[in-house]
């Protein structure tokens, strides 16, 4: 838990879920105070590359925590708690 | 028997006794969207906990590992059906599963026999169908949901297409150290139930307001449509129904469980089975913001192969349950 968070990303085709997540993630990081801007990208090769194959991605740190579409509590959880 | 029965009743009740309602209408379109909704809302309950269960233990990258891992000589193409009817996956996925199925060297037939699959048979199809056409319909229908998913998977291998694959997709292998939430620790059994429960009840939540309209929807037909309209219009008799259902359905997109109400609605004024059915598969698996979403991963050659082996199919099941007497 010490290393830092430096980036968090959400990845997606642009779908409603996808937006979705990429709001949650943002008030999320606001939450955590994380003090960080919550990217999105529609980038497949960098889902690919990270061993993804659904979407919604969030990535921490340039790793995927969680694919599809989840609550507010558990992005919160999988942001803090995976990197 | 039927073990949806008391909701019957209570749906009964209400109408009758509680709201009074006596025009004869109305009383038919509220009693058949209460009954459909807590039976489809209960039924969605167990399925979503179900498939999180699945999703849980087979998330779509252990399926790509399992068909990539050796040869499977022809029994992939039934593998990767099968292992699509009990995989749920977001449209939105639709593209980074494709390019990494065919990126870990699955062949393009098996891989769309997977993507046909996992919508065209499905938790609706599966679990709801039962309660409303019967179990033997059920096994007709899921049994050539997958014979259909096989044979457009081996046709569109036939055509060879590799070529029509956006390249640029391609240059990443699979990694087997694909993301794994909870990857070599054990994770006790009652922090699994809470995880499933959790996630049931999300995805619940987010599909019931779908549902209820469809649901809604379904309940007007039912109410309001006369039989006779129907019966004068359309009739197992006529070829054209059911190729026009397929079409009529492309524009479309929506949840399987929504739709449902909605052909239930229509068989029970007299649409023939397979037309109404045509309609719902063509609603659920070809949809043209889904295949737009496809395309940036292929070019239109292979696109059209997919939509023509599909829709192909699913006209052929179509006429199977319009000229089958179930």
């Amino acid at each position: 838990m010490d290393d830092k968070i430096t980036s968090v990303e959400v990845i997606g085709s642009g779908c409603a879920n996808c937006k979705k997540l990429h709001e949650l993630a943002v008030l999320a990081a606001k939450e955590l105070n994380l003090g960080i801007e919550v990217a999105y990208s529609d980038d497949i090769q960098k889902a690919l590359a990270m061993g993804v194959l659904q979407f919604p991605v969030l990535a921490v740190n340039g790793r995927a925590v969680l694919t599809g579409l989840a609550d507010a509590e558990k992005i919160k959880k999988a942001i803090a708690g995976n990197h | 028997m039927d073990i949806f029965s008391p909701v019957q009743s209570l749906a009964d009740v209400i109408v009758n006794n509680w709201l009074g309602i006596t025009n004869k209408y109305w009383a038919n379109a509220i009693n058949f969207f209460i009954y459909d909704t807590i039976k489809i809302g209960l039924l969605l309950v167990v399925i979503n906990y179900l498939m999180a269960m699945v999703r849980y233990y087979l998330p779509v990258e252990k399926v790509r590992d399992i068909l990539a891992g050796r040869k499977w000589y022809g029994a992939d193409y039934l593998l990767a059906a099968m292992l699509g009817t009990i995989t749920p996956f977001c449209s939105c996925s639709s593209i980074p599963l494709f390019v990494g199925f065919v990126g870990a060297g699955i062949p393009l037939g098996v891989t769309f026999a997977f993507l046909i699959a996992s919508p065209l048979v499905n938790e609706a199809s599966l679990f709801i169908f039962p309660s409303i056409f019967g179990l033997k319909m059920t096994f007709l229908y899921n049994g050539l949901g997958i014979l259909v998913s096989v044979l457009a998977g081996m046709a569109i291998q036939k055509l060879k297409l590799e070529k029509s694959v956006n390249p640029a997709f391609l240059q990443y292998k699979t990694r087997q150290d694909a993301i794994e939430e909870n990857g070599g620790n054990k994770v006790p059994l009652a922090k699994k139930i809470a995880v499933w429960r959790q996630d049931a009840w999300y995805i619940t939540k987010e599909i019931f307001p779908y549902v209820v309209f469809g649901v809604g929807i379904g309940a007007l037909i039912h109410g309001f449509v006369p039989k006779e309209f129907v019966e004068n219009n359309l009739s197992a008799a006529d070829w054209w129904g059911v190729p026009l259902a397929t079409i009529l359905g492309l524009p479309l997109y929506a949840n399987s469980v929504s739709v449902l109400p909605i052909v239930e609605a229509l068989t029970g004024k007299g649409v023939p089975l397979g037309t109404a059915l045509a309609f719902m598969t063509a609603t659920v698996t070809l949809s043209i913001p889904g295949l737009l979403i496809l395309k940036k991963a292929m070019d239109w050659k292979l696109l059209s192969a997919f939509v023509a082996a599909t829709g192909v199919g699913i006209i052929i099941m179509g006429y199977f349950f319009n000229l089958v007497k179930i």
